[in-house]
């Protein structure tokens, strides 16, 4: 795989015993910006997937019309884990960013310190359901252009125009392949929870 | 696409289905069993492990060796996170498992657990 040169080492598939916290972030962007093999270049653990259940209005097709409006989904979803400490453990889950799985984002958003907002700048028109959804949760974020490979390269400043972002928003540069551009989307979340504090 | 003639002989679910694995037992609440709950099996646990259902045989198992997030025991097990929930309030009950509970939600502005996780990444990045 492309990416396979950036892969940190990983660790062992059980926590540190001494590991008494745990915290989470979100990275959450359209289908297909890059939030899986952003996790892999981050993760100190082979990336694993969550299969959760979502209940969702059916679609009135065939077999499905004579069952009641709601229909159960299997959605898959991406995470990995970095230990930053003795005792603390952060988890990052990769979360679609359709609207019809919005019950998932109750679960995930609950207690998240913030979220990385992955954006392709080919497509920023999708980015705007994201964007509804995390300020829906009130989860505070800071804005990742994944850079694709031979891409235009896009002014951050159009960027932010674009999407109409609130001033105070960081928009950074992430290449999502790279380990330590993705270590510093993270960083820069961080330092805006912690600025955000005043 | 149904060139193959086995293609038509593989299991698309499980021999079990979810609700059995559940034994009717419903969802903890939300609040409960997380995505970042850590869990572990009791000592105790490995006794009793053989008169455990299958799919609880499996968590406990995964679980003899250490602390895993309820996400990662779904993940390992390859079992719905709902079934994983619900089969770990049950062994919380039965005392089989430790929970670690992740840090409280209120907790997530306290600069000093944001100032740990800076500290954690900026650790990694330099390779420290």
């Amino acid at each position: 795989m492309a990416w396979s040169a950036y892969e940190p080492e990983r660790k062992s598939v059980y926590l540190d015993p001494k590991v008494s916290r745990s915290v989470k972030v979100l990275v959450v962007g359209h289908f297909a910006v890059g939030k899986t093999t952003y996790i892999g270049s981050v993760s100190e653990i082979e990336p694993l997937q969550t299969e959760e259940e979502i209940t969702e209005a059916s679609v009135g097709f065939d077999d499905l019309s004579e069952t009641p409006d709601k229909t159960t989904t299997t959605v898959a979803m991406d995470f990995g884990r970095l230990t930053l400490s003795d005792d603390l453990v952060l988890y990052i889950f990769g979360t679609p960013g359709q609207e019809r799985f919005k019950q998932m984002w109750e679960g995930l958003s609950r207690g998240a310190l913030g979220a990385l907002v992955l954006v392709d700048p080919e497509r920023l028109e999708e980015t705007f359901p994201i964007l509804d959804l995390v300020e829906a949760f009130g989860l505070p974020y800071v804005v990742g252009v994944n850079t694709f490979d031979g891409r235009t390269h896009f002014p951050l400043s159009e960027v932010c125009e674009a999407l109409n972002l609130p001033d105070e928003t960081p928009v950074i540069d992430c290449d999502v392949r790279d380990q330590d551009s993705s270590m510093e989307a993270l960083i820069t979340l961080v330092k805006h929870l912690l600025s955000s504090l005043g | 696409m149904h060139d193959d003639p086995s293609d038509e002989l593989e299991l698309t679910a499980p021999l079990v289905p979810f609700f059995v694995m559940a034994k009717g037992r419903v969802l903890p609440r939300d609040s409960e069993y997380e995505h970042t709950t850590m869990i572990t099996a009791q000592d105790s646990a490995l006794a009793t492990v053989r008169t455990l259902a299958p799919e609880a045989r499996a968590v406990i198992d995964l679980l003899a060796n250490g602390y895993l997030s309820v996400a990662e025991v779904a993940a390992h097990t390859q079992l719905p996170l709902g079934i994983v929930r619900i089969l770990l309030a049950q062994m919380a009950d039965d005392d089989l498992i430790h929970v670690r509970n992740p840090v409280p939600h209120a907790e997530r502005h306290d600069p000093a657990l944001l100032t740990a996780v800076l500290h954690g990444l900026e650790r990694i990045r330099t390779g420290a």
